[in-house]
């Protein structure tokens, strides 16, 4: 019969209609700005730079290796490496970056640069509220605008912190271990090197070389 | 009318009747590139005898944004946030076919969870790109809002899952040479599952709705008609192939992925018509839902990731090679040509929307004004992809 179909659609909307006064998970919507829905863990927008500790200068992981800057598909990092150095989180004398500017209305937020980045010094952000009312220079994020401490990056992304921490402290336990195994050995060639100088007696002792500072 | 459009002078006009409302005149209309259902800035010229369309010639290019070009001059990793940005409503089915095609050219092999990951997660695509266009499709009709919204509310889910896995709704970039860039999580799949499960609540519901309403049977059945030999020399691909009963599948012919282990159908319309088309989508989610179940019993765990595969300075060896995939419009095609260099020397993309709406012209000829919009909402277009 000619018109059914256009009921059976109507019951299909009358249920929907109806069914929302009673069913929670018809409900849907969400009322924006007093209502948010929880941003799940690896929800990204735009990346940001860390620094350990208090300082975001002294603090700051990026070495101004320009590998973001290179790979970054749409272009939208600058950096200017500095003049002088300045010691990194296993205290090794690094670059730092004088300039570090992100213009975010350039970025895709494609993630491309946390995933080259050898330093775990850049991650992405969650803000996403970000609209402003100019749109030149608040759009172009400077260095102290973008550096963000280890503890704030805990928060937005605990998981994936909490393994980047794991992996750094590792790495920096192993460079530790590998310049006392290098110390150590360089310590047992010296004595071995005594010994050996001091049983044939034809060098003082004095020559064998004291134990060098060894390079990671 | 005096004024012409520049673009439809050079073309014959046919003899038309001298019964016709305009005494033989055709008047010409620019629809487009602003009209609200031309699914993004497209236009057509179409030449009118009273309400019957007698020449149609689709504008494209307004949209254009050097995709091809970019992907020359940015490493090949560089190219996998783009590609989200051609057919926006499918990213991961992107993704997978330009990851396809970089493994082919440097022969990458990808491990056990990311293929099925891939499967899942195209499927997912596919879901929400065919409830999302029944919905458009509607909408086109005149079924405003609610069609849509019901869609919508589907699809909604399917792209929180996105969110949660890859960190964006629609810019997921979630695909890497040699694997997928995040393991998800136990919970996450055990969520993807219950929305492939309930899945099939969604489109009884739908069906009832929509596909046995008469008007919707009257405004689709018969219109845009397209023949399976014109359809074969156009090169079309997808859901509106099969729509003409060619039985032409990317997932079976070239069994790409892990698709030769799941059992699943593929629907053959017989007509060719709107209607045809609209029921391939319906069909095909349902298919779909039967791949995700298989899927999801099916997947271990394991790397997701092949650690020979580079991420930074990757440089394949020199050569060509072209893979293609069914995305959820057609099939979707990456040709790389490489001289070496960290860049490819050549980058073409094969979109299905492109090539699916060249016979536009073909398919509307002799139908109304208001059937050219329900035509083009069945071919399921996106202008990223049109114009790239």
């Amino acid at each position: 019969m000619i018109g059914t179909g256009i009921l059976k659609g109507m019951a299909v909307t009358a249920r929907n209609f109806v069914g929302s006064y009673f069913e929670k998970d018809r409900l849907i919507t969400v009322q924006y700005p007093e209502e948010r829905v929880p941003l799940p863990e690896n929800y990204r927008n735009f990346p940001f730079l860390i620094y350990d500790g208090n300082d975001s200068h002294a603090g700051l992981r990026c070495v101004a290796c320009k590998i973001c800057e290179k790979e970054c598909p749409p272009q939208c990092i600058y950096i200017v490496k500095s003049d002088d150095k300045k010691p990194d989180y296993m205290g090794k004398p690094q670059f730092y970056a004088k300039v570090f500017d992100i213009d975010i209305s350039v970025c895709m937020s494609c993630q491309i640069c946390v995933e080259v980045c050898p330093f775990e010094a850049i991650k992405m952000d969650k803000d996403f509220e970000l609209s402003k009312r100019e749109r030149f220079d608040s759009l172009l994020f400077r260095k102290q605008q973008l550096s963000k401490s280890n503890e704030y990056y805990h928060k937005i992304h605990p998981v994936e912190a909490a393994a980047v921490d794991k992996n750094l402290a590792d790495a920096a336990a192993a460079a530790e271990a590998k310049k006392k195994a290098a110390a150590e050995a360089a310590a047992k060639a010296a004595a071995a090197k005594a010994t050996v100088a001091k049983a044939t007696e034809t060098k003082p002792p004095a020559e064998a070389s004291p134990p060098s500072q060894a390079s990671s | 009318m005096s004024a012409t459009i520049e673009t439809l002078e050079a073309m014959e006009r046919p003899p038309v009747s001298m019964a016709s409302r305009l005494q033989g005149e055709l008047l010409e209309v620019s629809m487009g590139p602003q009209h609200p259902s031309t699914h993004g800035v497209f236009r057509m010229n179409v030449a009118l005898e009273g309400e019957i369309v007698r020449k149609l010639k689709p504008v494209f290019g307004y949209l254009h944004r050097n995709h091809e070009k970019i992907g020359e001059n940015t490493s090949y990793l560089g190219s996998m946030p783009y590609t989200d940005r051609l057919d926006y409503f499918c990213s991961m089915t992107n993704n997978w076919a330009y990851a396809l095609s970089v493994e082919k050219l440097a022969g990458i092999e990808v491990p056990e969870r990311a293929e099925y990951l891939r499967v899942i997660l195209a499927e997912l695509t596919r879901l929400q790109n065919h409830a999302s266009l029944l919905g458009f499709l509607l909408s086109d009709m005149g079924a405003w809002g609610t069609p849509l919204m019901y869609a919508f509310r589907e699809r909604e889910k399917i792209l929180d899952l996105f969110e949660s896995l890859a960190g964006s709704r629609m810019m997921c970039d979630y695909m890497r040479f040699g694997g997928c860039r995040v393991d998800p999580s136990d919970e996450w799949l055990a969520q993807a599952k219950q929305i492939a499960e309930r899945f099939p609540k969604f489109l009884d519901e739908f069906e009832d709705l929509i596909l046995g309403n008469e008007i919707v049977i009257g405004r689709t059945q018969n219109v845009g008609k397209l023949s399976a030999e014109l359809a074969v020399n156009a090169g079309i691909t997808g859901p509106m192939l099969r729509a003409c009963g060619v039985n032409y599948d990317i997932r079976k012919v070239d069994g790409y992925g892990f698709y030769p282990r799941f059992k699943f159908r593929i629907p053959l319309g017989e007509h060719g018509d709107t209607y045809d088309r609209l029921m391939m989508r319906a069909l095909e989610m349902r298919e779909s839902v039967q791949i995700l179940k298989q899927a999801f019993a099916q997947v271990q765990p394991g790397p997701v990731m092949n650690p020979k595969a580079k991420i930074r300075a990757f440089r394949p060896p020199v050569g060509e090679a072209y893979g293609h995939i069914e995305a959820p419009k057609g099939e979707l095609g990456f040709y790389l040509i490489s001289d070496g260099s960290p860049n490819p020397y050549r980058y073409r993309v094969r979109p299905p929307s492109f090539i699916n709406l060249t016979i536009l012209e073909d398919m509307c000829l002799g139908h109304t004004v208001a059937d050219v919009m329900v035509i083009l909402g069945s071919v399921d277009i996106v202008m990223g992809e049109v114009d790239r």
